[in-house]
């Protein structure tokens, strides 16, 4: 008896929990029936999501891919039945992606739609080590050269074919490279010294120059020119800025730069086309519609606002009182007026403005308005990035005696652009979306194509297909970049806190 | 060392505007001045220019001829042979009439949909979520000729009314047509009639006594109603007890009113099919609900998320210290929780009504008679006077858009933390 014990000397195993509270029924139950009110709501949504579905999945499903018109997708469809008329899309979805860039099918025309895909191609290359900073210098060439090389498979010809093949084996070489060494390997040999490629920086700040180019087309050394003003204003900088001192140095760049611009780039495009014409076909701005309108409308607009809108935000929050007062009142001016009065400025009032004889098209018209009106929107959004920065980085970067343009370039910016890159993107997809205002002063954006669409004798009257195609279209561009800003959000986050 | 800090006092000289940091912040603005009136100076001539080739002086004289087109939604009496400046006015009334109506349904849907985004019910959140990209992922423009489009082509029309193949919803008092909503309107058997205002000029307009009186009554029963919460508050100040008072202050609004409504005979006039198409009741166009239903969709996507990120701005620890002090859940959320809430929520929430009123101006894709319909469509096409009728739309635009953001200013500065 003395050795008899009521206390348990061991523990007991773990016992399952019960079934009701694991897996498939437990996430039911913690998430679906925890109560009464979540029951109901749950079988509420479950009624109507059915509902939606039954409503909506056999329209969509409806065999009517090769249908040629409206009646011949009604009889596939046989009476009685309601249900989608995807031919419609099949027969026209070309046109509202490229409005009516010419694809060779009337007169002696060729098909140019390789050009836009590519300028868009290439845009993507552009914007690749801004946007992604995971992908490496290698694979950013590895992208570019194989862009460029299946471009000249595609024009084909012997020199396409020759140039296609090297670039393409160019790409595949170094992408092997890239691919079969260790990233951390790279790195140390980095370290060490070794060759690098060239930033792939260089290509981005070349694209401005070649997108016009290839969208536009015509001669080529229009766009050279272009880009020979700033070249020219770099060595008149470096030149004149120790002669002269450097604030005087950058006026006179400038003053050079313009001069070359207004005065001198005309006459040497037209005497380098005499001597060596390389050109592409030029299509006219009323042919550009569909969603290479948009997209060239959105892209140009926000690459311009960006300067802009860090200048205004800049005057804004600086202490100069006539400088901050003009800047507050174009940005509550444009921001307090909606975007379609300034695209009835730019369809109206904007030769009005310009010299007797000026006479400029809709579209570059269009371009400027937006950009302003971006730029608006984009100053405020880095304006709240300059707010955002705690008072000690503009004091520390005065305490090192940074002067002003110093401070903003090395200390201020590379901050405040950081802390506002959501509010960018977000910008971005705001004016993206505007862009198929323009439909309303008579562009052919998707929504204007697809009124041109309807009033065809063969689809006359039909919504549901061509609204859904580009609302899916928009709902695409614009959900990738919010996730896409998400991305950026965490990345970026460094927690000043 | 003095030396070295005492400023230079050689004489001045002219590179010392560009290089002297006590003249240099002055060159630079007046510089900047001056090519401000210059790019100024240099539009206004070109226009000046422009328009005397054209052989339009620049004038708002045609703003009191006759503007000789219809407009068919309105809120006061118009007809085409009033002046375009009264066309403007009616086009403005139905702007805000929108706006008005648009942000307080994109409100509703958005608080709605945001709380119910915070929800633990794993399918409602989803389904929140689903709502939430869907609108603000696809252009505004497109939502409203899409609602449009649904109104036109599903709705029954009139005449399906009369066959018996539609019937009117809400026991027969509201009729759902592809040509628009007919609502009930009040009406006053004993009405005290109305006043005229402004004579005859394009701004006179119409003040209804019956209204005036109920809204006097209503705010009187209200303003008694605070002063006895006022009494209450003292009440309980000084005694430690608050009288239930819920029913007087109840009472002291409803009652009055009632009773004025009774006198004044109230009753609804009800749509009836007469022809081919309904009589009687207050009409909604189609263009006015797609756009109104477009426009609260779209936004209240937007507040949606501000109303779920303002809730999840105010951090646990404050509910926790509210039920540490004792108070009682609902408490908790009118006295700790939904002031710190709400001070995160409404600066965007009032940006975003701001982007309601200006999206508003997208009405003449469907033929709204908006301002931007009628001052920026037909006036200017019909005067082809570009240039006045634009400045003018956006001077409104901006007054309306000044005026809201004046009230987020005011509202800011109300709530702002007061520190040191």
């Amino acid at each position: 008896m003395s050795d008899m014990s009521y206390v348990r000397s061991e523990m007991l195993p773990e016992r399952a929990p019960p079934a009701s509270s694991v897996g498939f029924v437990g996430w039911m139950r913690q998430n679906l029936f925890n109560g009464i009110v979540n029951s109901i709501l749950t079988i509420v949504s479950l009624v109507l999501i059915a509902m939606v579905a039954m409503a909506i999945v056999p329209w969509i499903f409806s065999p009517t891919w090769n249908g040629t018109s409206q009646n011949d997708c009604r009889e596939i469809i046989g009476a009685g039945h309601h249900a989608a008329c995807w031919g419609v899309i099949n027969d026209r979805w070309e046109q509202l992606l490229f409005g009516f860039y010419p694809n060779g099918t009337e007169g002696d025309t060729t098909d140019q739609r390789w050009r836009p895909i590519v300028a868009f191609a290439l845009l993507f290359v552009a914007v690749t080590p801004v946007l992604f900073s995971m992908i490496s210098r290698r694979m950013n060439w590895v992208l570019l050269l194989a862009v460029l090389g299946l471009t000249g498979l595609y024009l084909g010809g012997a020199a396409g074919m020759i140039l296609g093949l090297a670039l393409l084996a160019g790409a595949a070489f170094v992408g092997f490279k890239a691919l079969s060494t260790d990233k951390d390997a790279r790195a140390a040999e980095i370290e060490a010294g070794a060759k690098r490629l060239p930033n792939p920086l260089i290509f981005s700040a070349i694209f401005p120059f070649i997108a016009p180019w290839l969208l536009w087309g015509g001669s080529i050394w229009l766009p050279v020119g272009a880009a020979l003003g700033f070249v020219i204003g770099y060595f008149a900088y470096s030149i004149l800025s120790k002669i002269v001192g450097s604030l005087a140095g950058i006026i006179l760049a400038v003053v050079a730069s313009i001069v070359w611009w207004l005065f001198l780039t005309g006459g040497f495009a037209s005497l380098m086309d005499a001597i060596l014409p390389i050109g592409l076909e030029p299509v006219e701005s009323r042919k550009f519609g569909g969603f290479m309108l948009s997209i060239t409308i959105g892209v140009v607009a926000i690459a311009c606002s960006l300067p802009i809108g860090i200048v205004l935000a800049l005057g804004r929050q600086s202490d100069l009182m006539i400088v901050k007062a003009l800047c507050v009142g174009f940005i509550e001016f444009i921001r307090g007026v909606p975007l379609i009065t300034l695209l009835f400025v730019a369809s109206t009032l904007l030769n009005i403005f310009m010299p007797p004889g000026t006479n400029f098209d809709i579209i570059l018209r269009v371009l400027i308005m937006v950009t302003l009106f971006a730029s608006a929107y984009m100053a405020e959004v880095i304006r709240g990035g300059l707010a955002a920065l705690p008072r000690g980085q503009y004091e520390a970067a005065d305490a090192l005696g940074l002067d002003y343009w110093k401070a903003q370039r090395l200390i201020i910016m590379p901050q405040a652009l950081k802390i506002s890159i959501p509010g960018i993107v977000s910008t971005f997809i705001g004016v993206f979306k505007d862009t198929v205002l323009v439909s309303i002063i008579g562009l052919l954006d998707p929504l204007g194509l697809s009124n041109a669409i309807r009033a065809d004798q063969a689809w006359n009257g039909l919504v549901w297909e061509l609204y859904g195609f580009i609302a899916l279209l928009f709902f695409v561009f614009c959900f990738s970049m919010s996730r896409y800003s998400m991305y950026l959000e965490r990345r970026l986050r460094t927690d000043h806190r | 060392m003095t030396s070295m800090t005492d400023p230079h006092q050689g004489q001045f000289r002219l590179s010392m505007l560009l290089y002297d940091s006590r003249y240099r912040s002055m060159t630079i603005q007046i510089v900047a001045l001056i090519g401000f009136l210059i790019l100024v100076f240099w539009l206004i001539s070109n226009t000046a220019q422009n328009l005397a080739e054209l052989g339009k002086e620049p004038s708002f004289g045609f703003m009191s001829e006759p503007a000789g087109y219809d407009i068919n939604q309105r809120l006061l009496e118009y007809n085409s042979q009033d002046t375009h400046l009264r066309a403007s006015l009616m086009g403005l009334l139905n702007t805000l009439l929108v706006a008005v109506m648009g942000c307080i349904a994109a409100t509703i849907i958005g608080v709605i949909v945001g709380v119910l985004r915070l929800s633990p019910n794993w399918i409602v959140s989803r389904l929140a979520a689903v709502y939430v990209e869907m609108f603000r992922n696809v252009p505004v423009l497109l939502w409203i000729v899409f609602i449009m489009a649904v109104l036109i082509e599903t709705l029954p029309a009139p005449s399906a009314f009369r066959k018996g193949e539609a019937s009117m919803a809400l026991w027969d008092s509201v009729a759902i047509t592809n040509r628009g909503v007919y609502i009930p309107e009040p009406l006053f058997s004993n009405s005290l009639g109305n006043i005229h205002l402004l004579g005859q000029s394009s701004l006179r307009f119409d003040v209804s006594l019956d209204l005036l009186a109920i809204a006097a009554v209503f705010l009187a029963g209200i303003l008694t109603s605070m002063l006895i919460k006022r009494r209450a508050d003292a009440i309980q100040e000084s005694t430690g007890d608050r009288p239930a008072t819920w029913y007087w202050r109840l009472g002291v609004v409803v009652i009055p009113t009632v009773i004025v409504l009774t006198i004044l005979g109230l009753h609804w006039g009800y749509p009836e099919l007469k022809g081919f198409n309904f009589k009687g009741g207050t009409y909604m166009r189609n263009s006015l609900i797609a756009l109104w239903l477009a426009l609260s969709l779209y936004t209240g996507a937007f507040i949606a998320e501000i109303v779920r990120a303002g809730i999840l701005a105010v951090s646990k620890g404050q509910s926790e210290a509210a039920g540490a002090l004792g108070l009682r859940p609902n408490r908790t959320m009118s006295l700790v929780i939904l002031p710190q809430a709400l001070r995160v929520i409404i600066p965007p929430l009032i940006s975003n009504y701001l982007n309601l009123t200006k999206n508003s101006s997208l009405a003449i894709a469907v033929g709204y008679m908006d301002i931007t319909g009628t001052l920026g469509g037909i006036t200017m096409n019909q005067t082809g006077r570009e240039l006045e009728t634009v400045l003018l739309l956006m001077a409104v635009y901006l007054a309306i858009s000044l005026t809201i953001s004046s009230v987020m200013n005011w509202y800011n500065e109300s709530v702002k933390l007061k520190e040191r």
